[in-house]
């Protein structure tokens, strides 16, 4: 290894500023003024939602970017005007790593190699450590098309370290990637950092996962909001995190939104069966009366924490219906699939499976990415054609009327599929009238739709200009405007910020206390917390049926008394459980 | 490790990894090498310039041996398919409704004028939709009346008529057969394609799937990108310009009478330049239907209608003719015409490979240019 320079920094950036030219617009700005250094030996996260400029500051370090003004050295060698150097130093993957899908894992690496001319000597060393951490040994013949999720991320990495690289640069490597998958990528970043003592810079989402990091940056709107170790982080909310035990499991959402209301309050969540606050004042036990909770305990801070209480963020008044009695909380099953089949040619991608979901509930398909979750979702809404099976929702049969069912249906798809030239009003009157809604009625329910998901401020405001969170809303209210009984919505917080999927299952808690059927697919284990009855897909069977708290007790054992909902699913996917084949109840 | 071995090492890369993509990449073998043999077979066998078995009418009400004989010319003819009908509104019809192509009028009276005067005009009506279409039907009929009046001439009969004799040849294809015209121009159709259109798709598919950005942050140059993308779609293109020259020669007996050597090289040149434009468009953008849409607008359906390879340039507005000046596949549809067909003919071969060499050269300067290891 080349000498460091003397403070043992592989990457510094001294008031870098990027902009990106607009036609006949002012610039976006997606880094201002941004100062910070990346340490040898340690894992530096970069935090902060979509559009903060996690990717255009990696890519400004891997040399694939000029800066606007600032400087940016890496392994101190000028980013701008050495990236040569750097680049035959340092390991960079992309967000979609760039594997080529028609070359196996052997001929994907032997190009990475040529490419970055690592000696013919050292290969065969080389390989046989990269294969034995990634775990790809058993398939150097399979082509990189064929992998699965986790496994095309671990080949992307292993190109990436194929020249023991001084320094990692890796941008959201675990979005869509199954939790196991997930573990074992971090587990290989760590040994990394112990083993050869290399400087990883990481870009990350998820909030979970910068506790493993040793130091943080938090990013907002291109600029360093804070940064520091994760303890510092923590000191900040410490003794201000409280967890809230419910009287009954059922109440747990009408305690979050209760709590989340709370003008004290600054974040509120379910975790782990119970809901995690971070509060601004002292006493947490004047917080509400002593009979709407069963219990409250002080806890350890995490990185998510000390986050939610830095990010300022609007707060969501989402109180659920008071006055409303006690929806019908009816044995009505609204959607009840059984033995459901869906094959593609010889491949299946939903082998047989059976759930009911009842009225006014919020059930959650979960699975890492190819699990199955999309086409079983494409069922339910008759958008693809059922294999073999039956399938009724809201009591239509699917495989024959599925043009009556679809009028019950509200769906809101994974990618944004809105006019984006027409404005937030004309989108929902679109939308209204291809449901068959027309004059007052209409214009009652975009009135509804306007104040009900705060959006009447940004009525005329094209849709596709509308920042991030408000597209999610326009969305949605397009998907409710008809007053649909069962909504579906496939992955809708994906790509959304932590802030704006805190609100968005707000909303959802308050569709369901009104009566409305919702039916979600998430790859955010933690996002499973908010759903009555879950299912856990995997390779196109179920892994898991049941309440949160039934999937969670699997994975329960003497080291893990309290796990989580991505514990569970790594166990059941490791067929750790103590009942693997038995659906929990 | 030396510069010159880490050159060639990353090079050699870039090779296996684009052969590979190409052998088990359906699509590339497709376009590359079995389109031609499919171009070659639609144009050869199912396009052709020269109309035959022509429905036409003829208007007759005199069955004298004068006439009878000039009907006979039409009925023995391989070009004319005739029916008969006895008066030219019902003709007028016929051309009118689409089921003939035109109609030839022996007026009543013919015999009569013929044997009196020696001049007997004969009315030769075509449809005038197709132009070149209608020409050659004209000119057939003329061929046909001409035949007849020659062999009247033979038997010792009168037949003079006063007027210029007309005596055409159609030099350096002479049996006039359009194949022999189409299959030179189109190895200029199938190399565009390859080389446009093939090269701007795969480019673009790197950029869509991300590759590019995982080797764009490698150590690699960029004149060993260029070359690792130059090198194996000039062996494809290459490879479909032997197979549509073998097919052109054994399959449709299209003579080769300039040198095979020099036909090489000047195709060479003209892949160069299609390459020099496919790398340009996706320097440019990096979407494969936008490349797909750019390449075909401006590679191909120029390639196709203002090289000379189909439609005659001569007859074109002077605006137009100079604009095909910019088209390589102007150029290179010259030389293979002058090769197959004529000759080495130094005139016209020089200045087109000149032309080529200069288009090639400013194209791959612009990419040179153009192409950036950055993202911007």
């Amino acid at each position: 290894m080349s000498p460091q320079n003397s403070d043992n920094h592989v990457l510094q950036a001294q008031g870098l500023c990027k902009d990106f030219p607009r036609k006949g617009q002012a610039p976006t700005q997606a880094l201002i003024d941004v100062s910070l250094a990346v340490q040898a030996g340690m894992i530096t996260g970069l935090v902060g939602s979509d559009g903060a400029g996690k990717t255009t500051l990696l890519r400004l370090a891997a040399g694939l970017l000029l800066p606007t003004r600032g400087q940016i050295r890496v392994l101190n060698l000028d980013c701008a005007h050495q990236s040569i150097e750097i680049q035959s130093r340092v390991g960079y993957m992309p967000q979609q790593f760039g594997l080529y899908q028609d070359l196996t894992v052997q001929e994907n690496l032997d190009l990475f190699a040529d490419l970055q001319g690592v000696p013919k000597n050292i290969r065969p060393q080389r390989y046989a450590r990269l294969l034995e951490m990634t775990d790809l040994a058993p398939f150097t013949g399979r082509r990189a098309g064929k992998l699965s999720g986790g496994m095309k991320q671990k080949l992307g990495l292993a190109c990436a370290l194929i020249k023991s690289p001084q320094m990692l640069l890796l941008d959201e490597p675990t979005v869509g990637v199954d939790p196991v998958s997930r573990r074992d990528l971090w587990d290989i970043v760590a040994q990394l950092v112990s083993e050869d003592g290399i400087g990883v810079l990481i870009a990350t989402s998820y909030l979970d996962e910068a506790d493993r990091c040793h130091r943080l940056v938090v990013l907002q709107n291109g600029k360093v909001l804070a940064q520091g170790n994760p303890e510092e982080f923590h000191e900040k909310v410490r003794g201000r995190v409280y967890r809230f035990t419910p009287n009954r499991p059922e109440e747990i959402r009408l305690l979050q939104a209760t709590l989340a209301a709370r003008n004290d309050v600054l974040d509120a969540a379910i975790r782990s069966g119970r809901v995690r606050c971070v509060i601004n004042s002292v006493s947490a036990s004047e917080l509400l009366p002593k009979t709407d909770f069963k219990q409250i305990e002080s806890c350890e801070p995490n990185f998510e924490d000390a986050f939610m209480a830095l990010a300022p963020h609007p707060r969501v008044e989402f109180l659920p219906d008071q006055t409303n009695e006690k929806p019908q909380v009816a044995q009505d099953i609204v959607v009840k699939a059984r033995n459901l089949k869906k094959t593609f040619g010889d491949f299946t991608a939903v082998s047989g499976i059976n759930f009911d979901v009842q009225r006014g509930r919020i059930f959650g398909l979960l699975g890492p990415n190819g699990a199955g979750k999309t086409t079983t979702f494409r069922m339910l809404c008759g958008l693809t054609s059922v294999s073999d099976g039956e399938i009724s929702v809201a009591g239509h049969n699917l495989r024959r009327s599925r043009a009556r069912a679809r009028a019950d249906l509200g769906y809101m798809a994974q990618a944004f599929s809105l006019y984006r030239q027409l404005s937030v009003h004309s989108n929902l009157e679109f939308y209204g009238r291809s449901y068959g809604l027309h004059g007052k009625r209409l214009e009652q329910r975009i009135d509804w739709a306007l104040d009900e998901f705060e959006l009447r401020e940004r009525r005329n405001l094209p849709a596709g200009d509308l920042p991030g969170g408000f597209k999610q809303r326009l969305a949605m209210a397009t998907a409710m405007l008809h007053e649909p009984a069962i909504l579906f919505l496939d992955e809708p917080t994906s790509g959304a910020d932590p802030l704006a999927r805190r609100e968005f299952w707000l909303r959802i808690n308050g569709f369901a206390q009104q009566g409305v059927t919702v039916i979600v697919t998430t790859h955010f284990m933690e996002e499973a917390e908010y759903c009555d009855h879950l299912m856990i897909m995997s390779h196109g069977t179920d892994l898991a049926q049941g309440t949160p708290d039934a999937i969670r007790q699997l994975a329960r054992t003497p080291d893990t008394p309290d796990p989580t909902i991505e514990d569970a699913f790594i166990a059941l996917a490791e067929g750790r459980t103590m009942n693997l084949s038995g659906k929990a109840s | 490790m030396t510069m010159n071995g880490s050159f060639l090492m990353r090079l050699r890369g870039l090779l296996r990894k684009e052969y590979l993509q190409i052998i088990r990449d359906p699509s590339s073998i497709l376009l590359a090498l079995v389109m031609p043999l499919i171009m070659l077979f639609l144009f050869g066998y199912g396009v052709s310039l020269n109309p035959t078995r022509i429905q036409v009418a003829i208007v007759t009400t005199e069955s004298s041996p004068a006439v009878n004989d000039l009907v006979a010319r039409f009925e023995l003819s391989p070009y004319f398919a005739p029916l008969f009908v006895t008066s030219a509104n019902e003709a007028q019809k016929l051309v009118s409704n689409g089921e003939v192509d035109g109609f030839i009028n022996i007026r009543d009276g013919f015999t009569r004028d013929l044997v009196k005067t020696g001049q007997a005009p004969v009315q030769v009506i075509v449809n005038g939709i197709d132009a070149n279409r209608a020409r050659l039907i004209a000119g057939y009929a003329r061929g046909a009346i001409e035949k007849w009046r020659e062999l009247r001439r033979a038997r010792g009969e009168q037949a003079a008529y006063a007027g210029v004799q007309i005596a055409s040849r159609i030099r350096f294809n002479e049996s006039n057969e359009s194949r022999f015209f189409l299959v030179p121009g189109l190895i200029a159709l199938i190399m565009t394609l390859i080389g446009t259109l093939l090269t701007a798709l795969v480019i673009a598919r790197e950029w869509e799937r991300g590759t590019m950005e995982a080797i764009l942050v490698t150590p690699l140059r960029l004149h060993e990108l260029l070359l690792g993308k130059l090198i194996p779609y000039y062996i494809l293109g290459m490879l479909g310009m032997l197979i549509s020259v073998a097919g052109g020669l054994w399959i449709f007996n299209v003579p080769l009478r300039g040198s095979f050597s020099l036909l090489f090289l000047m195709s060479s040149l003209f892949l160069i330049a299609s390459l020099g434009f496919g790398l340009a468009i996706s320097a440019a953008v990096r979407a494969q239907f936008v490349a797909a849409q750019i390449a075909i607008l401006a590679g191909f359906l120029p390639a196709f209608f203002l090289s000379g390879m189909l439609f005659d340039l001569e007859s074109t507005p002077r605006v137009i003719q100079w604009v095909s000046h910019i088209i390589p596949a102007r150029h290179f549809v010259a030389i293979s015409h002058t090769l197959f067909l004529a000759g080495n003919i130094t005139s016209v071969l020089w200045p087109a490979a000149a032309a080529l060499t200069v288009m090639a050269a400013v194209l791959l300067l612009i990419v040179r240019r153009k192409l950036s290891k950055r993202l911007e």
